[in-house]
């Protein structure tokens, strides 16, 4: 049965993935994922499942390629500095199709940077995890509840396009306590993955789990069929929320933590008589580029939050072909923008 | 007429791509043989690494998986994780082993991953063309050491079986080469045990195996296995490391 309970993001991330059925988590400790892992330590035991605290990330993502290829659940969490070094495997993972969760609670950068919430890896989320062409199915929760939610959607749409699936969250969400319901445990039955490394048994034909292709015509047939793929993934898993939109004037566009400053933003502006909208990207990668088409049809601007220098800001025009203007807003390093300056930005911009 | 020898059922039919002379070929068949005589090749899953051995993933008929340079007892771990019931091994030379891979290598053994590690140790990298391996000897000439290897500058070789043999993770380490009969008896049983210990529950079991690169030293196969055994067998002693079986624990 389904429960209510009040858990730290985090904790709820771990527990949503259990009862998705994920059974194995690799990690390697670092703030601000710290109870994820703490949780996973906890609960794994106890249910025959698996925690292995790997001698890096490096190590942990290739446990979760390894565990993936024999054709189980499996994923790993990290922050900022941990996703660089499991770039490496998740390229080998697109290029080898298999499905994973990869979990990034954010912090500042660029290197040690700080411990502090940050949502400056939109570009390597979305862009360039690792080497070569590929994309990730990512996904950017603002709730806790929607942590749990996406956590048990980024595995189904993993499988069902063989792909890596990463929840981009960050350290304000991944420390916050809020009530969520979580899905009954041991209810997600197994997926069938008749291309897994898993011991043929003399049935068929030995599986390979590959990434290389020494001739350039197959490679490039292997990529582009890839690609084909991920215009399906474009048309059908866009996901949006958008709020007071319809009349709006100027729409705030934000995703994760900056979302929920700009949703108080929005509201006083609405108490002033100002007609502000929000359209808050669920999944970053496809980029919800159909709902901001539609509101470039209507709005006179776009203002962009992140607490980055301005990285999904990008993707903003490039999806409106830069038809109205769109403006930025942002604070990094750890700092979170509070509701009263981006009012102050939108009022400015509404003058 | 009866039929004495032949290719064991673990291997495919696809032609190896190895250089004339290299003793790849060899472990593969020891590997196999170890396999059909176990009867686990239905069970088996195996992980290729990054270098001339790569595609082995097409000449084992096992289940395989290819794994990025260095990290193949990473992806072993999560293999084996996943489905405590297969038998899992890597075949890794040393450049991925004890270079790139020096620090999956060394967890995977002291974690005692009921894994098992076939070793290639040619004392250079291969695929990319002969550069300083981590196993290259001192004064080696190679692409990347063309005055010969210098320990002031470039260290010292990695003896793998000596340095893992202190873990207590490590059931079984064993050093054997691929020069003569008597000593691919001794890789072929090693190599066997090496499963047997997996099947077994006995723990983490790596067999390296010195092995020629006459394309890379710049010698005719007949030359290199005399090389390998004036200079790497000298440095690289023969032998068992660890048995927890027969009570070696350091040699």
């Amino acid at each position: 049965m389904s429960e209510k309970v009040l858990m730290k993001g985090n904790e709820a991330l771990a527990e949503a993935a259990i009862r998705a059925g994920c059974h194995h988590f690799f990690g390697y400790p670092i703030t601000p994922q710290t109870e994820l892992a703490a949780h996973m330590s906890k609960r794994m035991p106890k249910i025959g499942g698996t925690y292995l605290q790997a001698e890096s990330e490096i190590a942990a993502i290739n446990m979760v390629l390894g565990a993936s290829a024999a054709g189980i659940r499996a994923m790993t969490s990290s922050s900022s500095p941990g996703i660089s070094l499991k770039g490496e495997g998740i390229s080998y993972m697109a290029g080898s199709d298999l499905p994973a969760l990869i979990i990034n609670v954010q912090r500042g950068g660029p290197g040690l940077g700080g411990i502090q919430p940050s949502q400056a890896d939109y570009w390597q989320a979305t862009k360039a995890t690792g080497h070569g062409d590929f994309q990730l199915l990512v996904y950017a929760p603002s709730t806790v509840q929607e942590m749990v939610d996406l956590v048990s959607d980024a595995f189904d749409t993993a499988d069902k396009y063989r792909m890596p699936a990463m929840i981009l969250a960050d350290g304000m969400l991944g420390q916050m306590m809020e009530p969520v319901v979580l899905p009954e445990e041991g209810a997600k039955k197994p997926v069938e993955k008749p291309w897994a490394a898993s011991g043929h048994d003399g049935k068929r034909t030995h599986n390979i789990i590959n990434s290389l292709y020494l001739t350039p015509d197959k490679l490039e047939e292997l990529v582009k069929e890839r690609f084909e793929r991920y215009e399906t993934v474009k048309k059908n898993e866009q996901r949006v929320e958008e709020y007071l939109v319809d009349d709006a004037e100027l729409v705030i566009v934000a995703y994760g933590a900056s979302s929920r400053v700009s949703r108080g933003a929005v509201n006083k502006a609405r108490e002033k008589g100002l007609k502000v909208g929000l359209i808050r990207p669920i999944s970053l990668w496809p980029f919800p580029v159909d709902a901001l088409r539609k509101a470039a049809g209507h709005v006179k601007q776009m203002l962009v939050v992140e607490m980055s220098m301005g990285q999904m800001v990008d993707d903003v025009k490039l999806s409106i072909d830069c038809r109205v203007p769109v403006h930025f807003y942002g604070r990094t390093g750890g700092m979170i923008p509070a509701p009263a300056e981006i009012l102050g930005e939108v009022e400015k911009l509404l003058k | 007429m009866a039929i004495v020898f032949q290719k064991p059922s673990s291997l495919t039919d696809a032609p190896l791509h190895y250089c004339p002379g290299c003793t790849h070929g060899i472990v593969h068949r020891l590997v196999a043989q170890a396999l059909d005589e176990l009867g686990v090749e239905g069970k088996t899953v195996g992980v290729a690494s990054v270098g001339c051995s790569v595609m082995c993933y097409d000449y084992f008929s096992c289940d395989m998986v290819q794994a990025p340079h260095g990290r193949a007892q990473a992806v072993a771990t999560g293999l084996k994780r996943a489905r405590p019931d297969n038998v899992i091994f890597t075949y890794q030379g040393d450049g991925d082993l004890a270079a790139i891979g020096t620090a999956e290598t060394v967890h995977a053994a002291t974690r005692g991953e009921s894994i098992t590690v076939i070793f290639i140790n040619n004392a250079i990298y291969g695929m990319t063309g002969g550069q300083m391996a981590p196993t290259s000897l001192p004064g080696q000439v190679t692409q990347t050491t063309p005055y010969g290897r210098d320990t002031n500058t470039a260290g010292y070789p990695v003896r793998v079986c000596e340095m893992l043999s202190t873990l207590d993770g490590v059931a079984f380490a064993q050093r054997v080469a691929v020069n003569n009969v008597k000593n691919v008896n001794a890789a072929r049983k090693a190599i066997k045990k090496a499963f047997q210990n997996q099947i077994d529950g006995k723990g983490y079991s790596i067999v390296e195996v010195l092995s020629t690169c006459p394309t890379n030293w710049g010698l005719s196969p007949i030359e290199a296995v005399k090389w390998l055994e004036d200079n790497m067998v000298p440095y690289y002693p023969l032998g068992v490391y660890k048995d927890i079986e027969e009570g070696v624990k350091v040699k």
